[in-house]
């Protein structure tokens, strides 16, 4: 039987599945199809909204900034109820796990790196981290692992001239390890509370991580560590630390693999089963058919077998560089690859790059241009099709990660991009 | 002049490291002076072939003769720097039979052995090579790292008393009527290594005798001593293209003569397409162009089509201190010999106690060094022998096995080897790491061991410690282990430093990542960008921009309500709060 549905998205990001379940909503049958993990894994699991403008100075209330930002911004575009729209969307699909929904202003959280950074969201897990609370905190480090060095972070935090108090110090993970143990086996072994030797006697892994800690914790009322705290218990794990040393405890986000992106990733799986969406998980769009400018099916290599998905909508969430939703070549210059969508980009590939590591990098801002309902549009700004929306960072027009923008960026188009999706292919239904 | 004599060698390359150890080694005092890291010139920006001689056996017989020389003599003496590939001279169907025929009789004379392969037989070798190939001449190229050779080198003239000064340029060559009597050096930091931040000083460095070794920089040095008669260096760039996997595994060249983009060295875990000539005005300030690159990829794609389609990691450029003699009028600097020069200047110019090398090629650098340690010696009546092609390099000693190392120091393989194989015969005192001893950089197997001994020997400058270790150098150019390397610097030395050092090293990394962005390695460089910027917010970190941060003004959480302070602000807005 061939496939069929009234939206298709292409994506399984923070934006794709957003767009699915916001499509969902209308009432819409829809079919999420996605190839590869998304690189929502990799990230650290803040939800951004918007950080920076230009300038070095960390904007406080994002939603008071964005009338501040240009025209053809993804923002601009989307309006402003979009960005609010998207965020109580995510807030309702995470519940308690994240905080920051009790008010407009961002938090600054403390990155591995030893910054802070301002974002809208942020897991429960590390919210006793805020860097606007003047609680004494420690940073726990280990020896096991290279990510960062706690003392350092510790130095650098106070450099920054944080409100509070700040140690670190090194500890060593308790039990046995091979010297090139991955942070994931840390992990396992606090989420099953694995047995380990310490001091002489066999205790679980979390008490003997405690009481490795315990003598450094001092004056601190927090305390800080990777974010490793288990995988599937992590509300636990946390849990009995702080029950062992009588202090907050929180998770300090972290690079690839990410903990925080893969609980996240997970949590957008359920509520995409939950809203009654298809998944088709494991092979990519490599085609499309289209008549009279609009799409009929996307082609989908299932295995060597081609087959079409037919739909009445589609959307596009395929990510940006990074995600490989943007491609680029030295002949071809930067291209869409499934449906050859325009990006604007320069003619000569050294025009792609600042010198400055962190200047104003021009390929931060490659991606499609869309209308107001997220349609991409072609050079001359007609839309490329007319039942094809994008989401997420397969947009173009801002540096998102400059502006630390990246997760509100991808929850507002993906609100207009879905609702949108569902209520067109609801009118298709009632034309046919 | 005392029975001891103080000899200053300036430049910090190959020559000028192969100098120190051998006047050191004859019992000289030494001292080297070097602007940057020691390779921080030409040495480090080359494609890291050790020559046959292959490349001049037509054109230049007399260097073709002393690069198969010294091939044998760095096999020997530095076994841990040189993975002997083999390389090819390849034929396609359009290039000459008879230069094909000049080549081989070419090496023939020269004492290079040369084998003819049928096409066949040398994708048997190479099985990417293009099909259409006609045949190829297998001779004893290798592959050398001349970070680490030239590490080694200025280790084994310390062990023997000489001092090393890294990021020391030369301010003023110090003359008394018409002698030389000494350098002006300006220390970035202080006498010793390397330390971010520290303040400078300057020391003037009285000396018996100064060694101008500094390639493309001569004529600068040259000038500083007051010379009348200008040290004319024709500096020549050239680019290098890095592949991100090894496409060949023996060193490719085209067979005809002299072109640019004819050459693949296969290094460490990537393979090198160099390269371009072009004659340039300052060795610091050229072109790094795109046409250059591209034309490595499109020309050598001829050779080996699957690099049309590869992915690259970053370009470099070097420069060539190309040197003729005056008069010579070379208009094409692609004519200009490989041979190296001695100029005297008490016979040149008429101001004593001072000697300048230019010319020459990395693979010759021993004898270079043993040329100008013979000339210096015999200014002063010494007469020691030679010994720096007998005796090994540190790291080269006694050492015919690898040995599998992941028992005896808790790595898994291939971490091990790879280590071992950096460290040679210091492995054991390396990896014998008091504590944890994890990986730091993933793409080149380089664990915390090797990055302190890194540390330890260059101080806190990372780029330093990235030649030594090759920590950074790899498909993610450091995504994954700049801050790592940063953190490895810490206690020994300050957070500012080693955020100092991190920054320089992200910076320096991106300065050659630029140049493959495209396809894979534009994807690569947003995610190490998001890595960075999204993730860590080291872009618009407050501790290192100017930015002062309102802490009051943003969010202080709900769940610390109790503890006082800013905190309990919570829901001000009549929002939702997270614990409903």
């Amino acid at each position: 039987m061939a496939i069929r549905e009234d939206v298709i998205v292409i994506g399984g990001g923070l934006a794709g599945s957003v767009a699915a379940i916001e499509a969902a909503e209308t009432g819409a049958s829809v079919r999420l199809v996605t190839y590869k993990k998304s690189t929502l894994r990799h990230a650290s699991g803040l939800i951004d909204v918007l950080g920076y403008n230009g300038s070095d100075d960390p904007i406080t209330d994002p939603f008071a900034a964005l009338e501040n930002l240009p025209a053809d911004h993804p923002y601009s575009v989307a309006g402003e109820a979009a960005v609010h729209d998207g965020l109580d969307r995510f807030d309702e699909i995470v519940g308690d796990s994240y905080q920051g929904d009790h008010t407009d202003t961002n938090a600054l959280i403390p990155t591995f790196g030893g910054a802070v950074k301002p974002t809208a969201r942020y897991p429960a897990a590390a919210a006793a981290g805020i860097a606007s609370d003047d609680r004494p905190m420690l940073i726990i480090g280990f020896e096991e692992m290279t990510e960062y060095n706690g003392s350092m972070l510790a130095d650098h935090l106070e450099a920054a001239g944080v409100p509070f108090d700040v140690e670190g110090v090194e500890c060593s993970f308790p039990g046995e390890y091979v010297n090139d143990s991955r942070v994931t086996r840390f992990a396992k072994r606090l989420d099953i509370n694995e047995n380990v030797e310490y001091e002489g006697r066999t205790t679980g892994a979390r008490e003997a991580l405690a009481n490795e800690i315990e003598p450094h914790v001092g004056d601190a009322e927090r305390v800080g560590l990777p974010a490793f705290l288990g995988d599937d218990h992590t509300d636990e794990v946390r849990t009995d630390l702080e029950r062992h040393l009588g202090v907050d405890v929180f998770e300090i986000p972290m690079g690839p693999p990410s903990y925080p992106g893969i609980r996240l990733s997970d949590q957008l799986k359920d509520a995409v089963d939950e809203a009654g969406v298809r998944i088709s998980a494991g092979n990519p769009v490599v085609g499309f058919e289209a008549e009279d400018g609009e799409i009929q099916s996307v082609t989908v290599d299932s295995k060597g077998r081609e087959v079409p998905y037919h739909a009445d909508e589609y959307v596009l969430a395929t990510g940006g560089l990074v995600g490989k939703g943007i491609d680029s070549g030295r002949e071809e210059g930067v291209t869409e690859p499934i449906f050859d969508c325009h990006i604007p980009h320069p003619e000569d590939r050294y025009d792609w790059f600042d010198k400055e590591a962190f200047g104003d990098q021009p390929f931060a801002h490659f991606g499609v241009v869309v209308d107001e309902t997220m349609r991409p549009l072609s050079a001359d700004d007609a839309p490329e099709f007319d039942n094809l929306r994008a989401a997420g960072a397969v947009i173009g027009g801002a540096d998102t990660v400059a502006e630390k923008s990246q997760s509100g960026v991808s929850l507002a188009t993906a609100v207009v991009a879905g609702e949108r999706a569902g209520e067109r292919a609801a009118k298709h239904e009632v034309s046919q | 002049m005392s029975n001891k004599p103080h000899v200053v060698v300036i430049g910090g390359g190959s020559t000028g490291c192969g100098i120190a150890r051998d006047l050191a080694m004859r019992g000289l005092e030494v001292t080297l002076v070097e602007q940057g890291n020691l390779t921080h010139g030409t040495t480090g920006r080359m494609h890291g072939l050790l020559h046959s001689g292959g490349r001049y056996a037509v054109a230049d017989q007399a260097s073709a003769k002393e690069c198969i020389e010294e091939n044998r003599v760095l096999r020997d003496i530095a076994s841990h720097c040189v993975e002997m590939t083999g390389g090819l001279f390849v034929q396609r169907p359009e290039d000459s039979d008879e230069y094909f025929q000049e080549k081989l009789e070419g090496c023939r004379e020269c004492g290079i052995p040369a084998e003819v392969l049928s096409a066949e037989e040398a994708r048997e070798i190479e099985p990417y090579l293009a099909k259409d190939i006609k045949r190829a001449i297998k001779v004893p190229d290798g592959a050398v790292d001349p970070f680490r050779l030239c590490v080694a080198n200025a280790a084994s003239a310390e062990e023997h008393g000489a001092r090393i000064e890294t990021h020391a340029p030369v301010v003023d060559v110090l003359t008394e009527g018409d002698e030389v009597v000494g350098v002006e050096v300006e220390h970035e930091s202080g006498p010793g290594k390397r330390v971010h931040r520290e303040p400078g000083t300057r020391e003037e460095i009285h000396a018996d005798y100064v060694v101008n070794a500094t390639g493309a920089w001569a004529g600068r040095v040259g000038e500083m001593a007051g010379l009348e008669q200008e040290i004319e260096v024709r500096p020549g760039k050239g680019v290098m293209t890095i592949m991100n996997t090894r496409q060949v595994d023996t060193a490719i060249n085209r067979c005809k003569p002299k072109g640019d983009a004819d050459i693949i060295v296969p290094h460490e875990t990537t393979a090198i397409l160099g390269t371009t000539d072009v004659e340039v005005e300052d060795p610091e300030d050229y072109p790094e162009e795109q046409w250059e690159v591209d034309l490595m990829i499109d020309t050598l794609s001829d050779l080996v089509p699957m690099l049309e389609e590869a992915r690259t990691i970053r370009s470099f450029w070097g420069v060539r201190p190309l040197y003729e003699p005056p008069g010579t009028g070379t208009s094409d600097s692609t004519d200009i010999t490989r041979d190296f020069f001695l100029l005297d200047h008490s016979d040149r110019d008429g101001v004593e106690n001072f000697t300048s090398i230019v010319g020459g090629k990395f693979t010759t650098y021993r004898m270079m060094g043993e040329d100008i340690s013979d000339h210096v010696c015999e200014q002063f009546g010494i007469d020691v022998e030679c010994r720096t092609a007998d005796e090994p390099l540190p790291g080269s000693e006694d050492f015919t096995v690898l040995r599998d190392y992941m028992e005896q120091f808790g790595i898994r393989s291939p971490i091990g080897r790879r280590s071992a194989q950096r460290l040679g015969s210091r492995t054991d005192e390396v990896l014998d790491y008091d504590g944890p001893n994890p990986t730091v950089c993933e793409c080149e197997a380089v664990t915390r061991a090797e990055v302190k001994d890194g540390i330890e020997g260059s101080g806190s400058d990372l780029n330093a410690t990235r030649l030594r270790t090759r920590a950074s150098m790899g498909n993610c150019q450091g995504a994954f282990c700049c801050h790592r390397m940063s953190a490895e610097l810490y206690d020994e030395y300050d957070a500012e430093t080693a955020y100092d050092a991190w920054d320089e090293l992200y910076q320096e990394r991106w300065k050659g990542e630029r140049h493959a962005l495209w396809g894979t390695q534009l994807s690569q460089a947003a995610l190490k960008y998001s890595l960075h910027a999204t993730t860590m917010n080291r872009d618009k970190d407050a501790a290192t921009t100017d930015s002062v941060v309102d802490f009051s003004a943003f969010d202080s959480g709900t769940a610390a309500g109790t503890s006082g302070g800013t905190t309990g602000t919570a829901a001000t807005d009549g929002g939702r709060t997270g614990d409903d």
